[in-house]
């Protein structure tokens, strides 16, 4: 079970709209991301409420057919 | 089954100052963000405790309801859900983990 990087940053964009996201393939196996998410809807939560707001665009792909996600995330400076 | 996963990970996060739920062990992790996690730990030099959630079915999902977070390593510290492997890079990189795990802040008394 896999997912492309550019299906990770779609989803991520259909639940984010204005988000900046940049993934990129830890171990080129399709497998292991890294994604880092800028969002102006960020601005003022905390990290725990930035990440979790990423991974509800994810769903239940997150933890399944997405196995490993490093996850950053910020607002815009 | 849900509500005595949730009975026991209460009991679990309400009993240790810092308990980090992870795959494997902090010997032998069983994955990277897990052993992220516990170089962390390590590094700052707090005790805590671990749960090895590849030995525990009912906690391994129970704990993704009981936090609303989808993956594993979770860390609490004094009973409060504070984020996987990636928050606990961000806090560590900005001290705010040492500083919240310092001593003074999570102290053994009880």
């Amino acid at each position: 079970m896999a997912m492309a990087a550019d299906e990770i940053e779609a989803l991520i964009r259909a639940g984010l709209p204005d988000a900046q996201v940049r993934i990129t393939d830890l171990a080129g196996d399709g497998n292991h991301y890294a994604a880092h998410v800028v969002s102006e809807s960020f601005r003022g939560l905390s990290r725990l409420a930035q990440q979790r707001a990423v991974y509800a665009t994810l769903g239940e792909r997150m933890g399944g057919d997405l196995h490993a996600l490093q996850l950053t995330t910020a607002a815009p400076n | 089954m849900t509500d005595s996963a949730h009975a026991r990970i209460q009991d679990l996060v309400s009993k240790n100052e810092v308990v980090l739920f992870m795959k494997g062990t902090p010997l032998f992790p069983q994955c990277g963000f897990s052993s992220r996690a516990v170089a962390i730990l390590e590094r700052i030099g707090v005790p805590y405790e671990s749960v090895d959630v590849l030995q525990d079915q009912e906690i391994r999902q129970g704990i993704k309801s009981f936090s609303d977070w989808p993956t594993i390593p979770q860390l609490y510290v004094k009973g409060e859900f504070l984020g996987g492997s990636d928050i606990m890079m961000e806090m560590y990189e900005a001290g705010e983990l040492q500083q919240l795990l310092a001593p003074q802040g999570a102290s053994h008394a009880s």
